[in-house]
């Protein structure tokens, strides 16, 4: 373990991975500081969902690869890691029922009690409005369904969010709602996000900084402003500019 | 035992007639079926004439290592035939195996054990073959759907563990469908018992000669014996499916 690994949120230390044998990741190393929205950046099939699946062990990494607040993850006890680190996926894979239940799905796992104060919070949020609560999930949009599954994410007061394309199934508006949400979920209780993404456009909206993920390995890292700078050589740009994917 | 117009084995052949039948009517109606039902008529004959034989001398002997013996070729080939039709589960012949051991034991142990039936040739390969063969349906039942479940339901079970659930808690709900899915028909046709039809051992025993109520009451035993081997069985072969599906850091299996 190295001082990156004390300080970070997360680090990754030279993670391969391979399944069926297939080569997913390559010696990928990265870092992601406290309150920072870092954004996976790659075309499909890049291995970007596989890089966060390995963050929350919903995908085993070798050990001595991922670190989370310093700590190997392999040390910490599964269940309390993704207690710690939420996440939202691409499908908001809402349980039937009400909103509310799902929302105290986490919670009631560790019998926990949670006010309906506290879940109009969530719901607030999550840019919900607060008499959503009742609602059976059946009624909902998709957007607002992606809502409720971040709202039932932020309910186990995680530290870092893992956001695998939340919004890649959305329309413009709803993807904004999302986008907004999050930015003030980083303000406000300097959540740690990770997202997902092979949009370029959200990545400048909502990324602090960038990481671009080509073939499983990763092949540019920057500021938004510095790796998206026209002309610039960072193959991010050139990613942009539609001119890149996966051999 | 009742009287009948004939002896036993030109009754057998009387009832070919029916066969016959079968036949000319699927050769009429350009069916094409006139090959398989020989092969059946054939292949039942054979079967239950050679099973006929090996019974006899499996009661005459009444041994207690050729019960288990039987009993044991029972569940091997029950198993196999469950596991065969469950191919989506890993190391489904293995699961099947099990599940239906266990079933079979507890059931047959609770009988013999409360002294419903004794622990003769006589009274327990035909009730091990009842229990052994409802196992195996409810055991195929259950596998196959949480199999069906785990692969409609990927994203709410793995969601479900990105919250912090057990692997256990995240497929609870899927285990509870295939439950029901393995336990309905039985408890559906013991609801209708007698109803719709007699079922075959009560129509058996009335055919051999016993009293309608000696019937009835054998039959009632064997309804619950079999919602008990149903219960029994479906629960270990759905927690013992699960365990195929999850690791033990709590992650669900990918599909290769």
């Amino acid at each position: 373990m190295n001082n990156q690994s004390d300080v970070s949120r997360f680090f990754v230390n030279a993670l391969s991975l391979v399944q069926n044998g297939r080569s997913i990741l390559t010696e990928v190393t990265l870092n992601v500081q406290p309150g920072e929205i870092v954004c996976l950046l790659g075309p499909s099939g890049s291995g970007k969902s596989s890089l966060l699946r390995c963050l929350n062990r919903l995908t085993e990494p070798p050990p001595n690869t991922v670190f989370h607040n310093g700590q190997d993850i392999h040390a910490l006890d599964v269940l309390a890691l993704r207690r710690q680190v939420g996440m939202v996926f691409q499908k908001p894979a809402l349980f039937p029922g009400t909103v509310t239940e799902n929302i105290l799905y986490g919670p009631t796992l560790q019998e926990k009690t949670v006010s309906d104060a506290e879940i109009e919070q969530l719901l607030t949020l999550a840019d919900l409005p607060a008499d959503y609560a009742k609602r059976s999930v059946s009624q909902l949009s998709g957007g607002e369904a992606q809502r409720v599954s971040l709202a039932r994410a932020l309910a186990n007061q995680p530290d870092t969010l893992l956001m695998d394309e939340p919004t890649s199934a959305l329309d413009p508006a709803a993807q904004r709602h999302i986008e907004q949400a999050i930015l003030r979920l980083r303000d406000t209780l300097g959540l740690t996000v990770l997202w997902v993404t092979h949009n370029v456009a959200e990545a400048k909206v909502v990324a602090d900084r960038i990481y671009l993920l080509l073939n499983g390995r990763i092949a540019d890292e920057g500021a938004p402003d510095h790796v998206f700078r026209p002309g610039s050589e960072h193959l991010t740009a050139t990613f942009a500019a539609g001119e890149l994917e996966n051999s | 035992m009742a009287s009948f117009p004939l002896t036993e084995i030109t009754r057998v052949l009387a009832a070919l007639a029916l066969v016959l039948f079968a036949a000319i009517i699927s050769r009429w109606q350009a069916v094409n079926l006139e090959r398989q039902m020989l092969i059946a008529t054939a292949r039942a004959f054979v079967q239950l004439i050679a099973i006929g034989f090996a019974l006899d001398l499996i009661f005459a002997a009444d041994n207690p290592a050729a019960i288990l013996l039987i009993m044991g070729v029972m569940v091997a080939i029950a198993g196999h035939t469950s596991g065969t039709r469950a191919t989506g589960v890993p190391q489904a012949r293995r699961v099947a195996f099990s599940a239906i051991s266990i079933g079979a034991l507890l059931t047959l142990g609770i009988l013999i054990g409360l002294g419903i039936f004794e622990f003769t040739a006589q009274q327990t390969i035909p009730i091990a073959g009842m229990v052994i063969g409802n196992s195996m349906n409810v055991c195929t039942l259950v596998m196959r759907r949480i199999q069906d479940e785990i692969e409609a339901r990927r994203a709410e079970i793995e969601a479900a563990l990105a919250l912090g659930a057990t692997g256990r808690q995240a497929l609870a709900p899927y285990l509870k469908i295939a439950l029901q899915s393995g336990m309905t028909p039985i408890i559906d046709s013991t609801k209708t018992v007698g109803l719709i039809q007699l079922p075959g051992a009560m129509t058996g025993m009335i055919l051999a000669g016993a009293s309608p109520l000696e019937a009835v009451q054998l039959q009632i035993i064997v309804m619950y014996m079999l919602i008990g081997a149903a219960a029994f069985t479906g629960l270990a072969a759905a927690w013992l499916t699960q365990r195929q599906f999850l690791t033990p850091n709590h992650q669900l299996r990918q599909p290769n």
